[in-house]
C-alpha cells in the first residue's frame, strides 16, 4: 500500500515536472519525456496493471495542467504502462537492460501513437520534424532512464515481480 | 520427504493466474475506454462543456504545484542555460565572425555597386542629354583591366564586337573624351587613352574657335597640350577645349564634333616658337576609370 502511494506520488511529481520544467528544455532539438520514463519504471516495479493506471493518471495530470484535450496523453501512457508492465512480467523479467530497452521502444511507439491521435483530432502534424527528432528523443529518454530507473526503484521499493513468490508443490 | 506436510494456500488467498489476467485486461480496457470517452467529450464540447469546467478547476488546483516545480527547477534551469551558453559561446562566436566577414564583403560590394550605379546614371544622363553627339549610339562598358607597365596608356573594357564596338570608335565618360578603341575582340576591347604617346585629337577652343591638336603632355601624364595653335589665334585660360570633328570630302575625323576634352590651364608663347604653348587639364579622370561609353556609329550613319 505504501509502495503504491509512493509510486503514485512519483508519477504525480514526474507529470508536474514534465509540464513545468522538462517541456521547456530544448536538448538535442527535442524535449526529454520524464513522465514516460517514470511510468515505464513504475510498470517494471509493480506490473502491467499498476503501470497502466499510473500511465492514465500521469497523462490526466498533464492534459489537465496544460488544458489540452483530455484523455490523449492518458490513452498513450496507459498503453505504454501496460505494455512495459507485461514485458517486465514476461520476457524482460530478470534482464538488467530491459527497462532501458522498454523506454526506447516506448518513446518510438508513444511518438507514433501521438501522431495518429493528433492526426485524427485534426491537429497539424509536422511529420518531417517529428521524424528528424525521433532518434534524439530515444537517446535522451534512454539516458534519462539510466538515471531515473534506479531512483524510481529506490522510491517505490524492490520490484514485486522479482520477489520470490510462495511455491506450490503438486505431488 | 513425501510424508512431510506441505503448505497449501487456502482457497482465495492467492488469486489464480486466470483471474489476474482477466482483472488486468478489464482494468486496462476500462482505462482505454475512459480515455477515448474523455477525448471524445473534451474534443466535442470544446470550451463550453461541463468537462471543461472540471478541467479548468483541475488546472487551477495543479497550478501551485507547477509554480513550485518551476521555482525549484529555476536555479537548475539557470545553471543549465549558463552551461549551454558556455558550450555554444565558442561556436556562436565563430558563426558571428563568419557572418561578419560575409557582411563586410557585402557592404564593400554594395559600396562599389552604389558608386558604379552613380557613374552609370551619369553616363545615361550624358547619353540622353543634348551634348551627346548625333549619329552615334552609346555602348556602356565596365573597365575590366589595365595593361601592366607604364609604357602603355590604355584600358580594357567589357564590350567587344558582339556589342557593336569597332576599331577607332571614340570612348567617352560623362565628363569628356577618354580615348579611342584600338583593338577589338568578341567580348572585350582595348581603349588607348588620350594620355598615350600615340594619341592625337583634332580640337578647337570652344570659345574662340582656335584649332589645334590635343596630345599627351610631356610634364605629367595627366596633362594634355593643345598643339599647333597659330600664334595669331586667341586662346584664354579657362576656355573649354572640344573635339573639332572635321570632315573633308570622304575623309573625316574619328571623333564627332563637340566632345569636351578639357579646360585650358595655361597659355604661353615664345618668340622662337611657331605655335602657342597651351596646357589643357582633361575633364576625364584617367586614373579612376571604372565605366565608359563607346560611341558607336548608328546604322544610318555607317558608310
Amino acid at each position: 500500500m505504501i509502495s503504491a502511494a509512493r509510486a503514485t506520488a512519483l508519477v504525480f511529481v514526474a507529470a508536474i515536472a514534465q509540464v513545468a520544467v522538462f517541456s521547456g528544455i530544448d536538448l538535442l532539438a527535442t524535449t526529454p519525456d520524464v513522465l514516460l520514463v517514470v511510468v515505464v519504471a513504475v510498470a517494471f516495479a509493480r506490473g502491467a496493471l499498476f503501470g497502466s493506471v499510473a500511465g492514465f493518471f500521469g497523462g490526466l495530470v498533464v492534459d489537465t495542467a496544460t488544458l489540452g484535450v483530455l484523455g490523449v496523453t492518458s490513452l498513450l501512457l496507459t498503453l505504454a504502462g501496460f505494455w512495459a508492465g507485461r514485458y517486465a512480467e514476461t520476457t524482460g523479467r530478470g534482464r538488467p537492460f530491459a527497462p532501458y530497452l522498454a523506454v526506447g521502444v516506448m518513446a518510438v511507439l508513444v511518438t507514433a501513437g501521438g501522431i495518429v491521435v493528433h492526426y485524427l483530432l485534426g491537429d497539424g502534424v509536422d511529420l518531417r520534424g517529428i521524424g528528424a527528432g525521433i532518434v534524439p528523443t530515444v537517446v535522451l529518454d534512454v539516458a534519462l532512464a539510466v538515471l531515473l530507473v534506479p531512483v524510481s526503484r529506490r522510491v517505490i521499493g524492490t520490484p514485486r515481480l522479482d520477489r520470490a513468490r510462495e511455491v506450490e508443490i503438486v505431488v | 520427504m513425501l510424508g512431510a506436510s506441505l503448505r497449501r494456500p487456502a482457497a482465495g488467498q492467492v488469486p489464480s493466474r486466470t483471474s489476474t489476467a482477466l482483472r488486468r485486461r478489464l482494468v486496462v480496457g476500462a482505462l482505454v475506454l475512459l480515455a477515448f470517452a474523455l477525448i471524445t467529450v473534451s474534443f466535442r464540447d470544446g470550451e463550453r462543456g461541463p468537462l471543461d469546467r472540471v478541467q479548468e478547476a483541475g488546472a487551477g488546483a495543479l497550478r501551485p504545484f507547477q509554480v513550485a516545480a518551476e521555482r525549484v527547477a529555476a536555479p537548475f534551469e539557470d545553471g543549465y542555460r549558463w552551461l549551454d551558453g558556455l558550450f555554444t559561446a565558442r561556436s556562436e562566436a565563430e558563426r558571428l565572425r563568419k557572418e561578419n566577414d560575409v557582411l563586410r564583403q557585402q557592404a564593400a560590394r554594395i559600396e562599389l555597386a552604389t558608386r558604379e550605379n552613380a557613374r552609370l546614371k551619369a553616363l545615361l544622363a550624358f547619353r540622353d542629354g543634348p551634348s551627346f553627339p548625333g549619329g552615334y549610339d552609346g555602348v556602356a562598358a565596365a573597365v575590366i583591366g589595365r595593361p601592366a607597365g607604364a609604357f602603355s596608356q590604355a584600358v580594357v573594357i567589357a564590350a567587344g564586337s558582339n556589342d557593336g564596338v569597332r576599331r577607332n570608335d571614340p570612348v567617352v565618360t560623362q565628363d569628356g573624351l577618354v580615348g579611342l578603341v584600338t583593338r577589338v575582340s568578341a567580348r572585350t576591347a582595348r581603349v588607348t587613352l588620350l594620355t598615350d604617346d600615340r594619341s592625337a585629337v583634332s580640337a578647337v577652343d570652344a570659345g574662340t574657335e582656335a584649332a589645334g591638336v590635343v596630345r599627351h603632355g610631356r610634364a605629367a601624364r595627366s596633362t594634355l597640350v593643345l598643339d599647333r595653335v597659330p600664334k595669331e589665334d586667341v586662346v584664354r585660360v579657362g576656355d573649354t577645349v572640344v573635339t573639332a570633328g572635321w570632315r573633308v570630302g570622304q575623309l573625316s575625323s574619328l571623333y564627332p564634333r563637340g566632345i569636351p576634352i578639357g579646360r585650358v590651364t595655361s597659355v604661353g608663347q615664345a618668340d622662337t616658337d611657331l605655335y602657342k604653348q597651351v596646357l589643357v587639364e582633361p575633364f576625364a579622370d584617367f586614373r579612376s576609370l571604372d565605366s565608359v561609353l563607346v560611341l558607336v556609329v548608328t546604322d544610318e550613319e555607317r558608310p
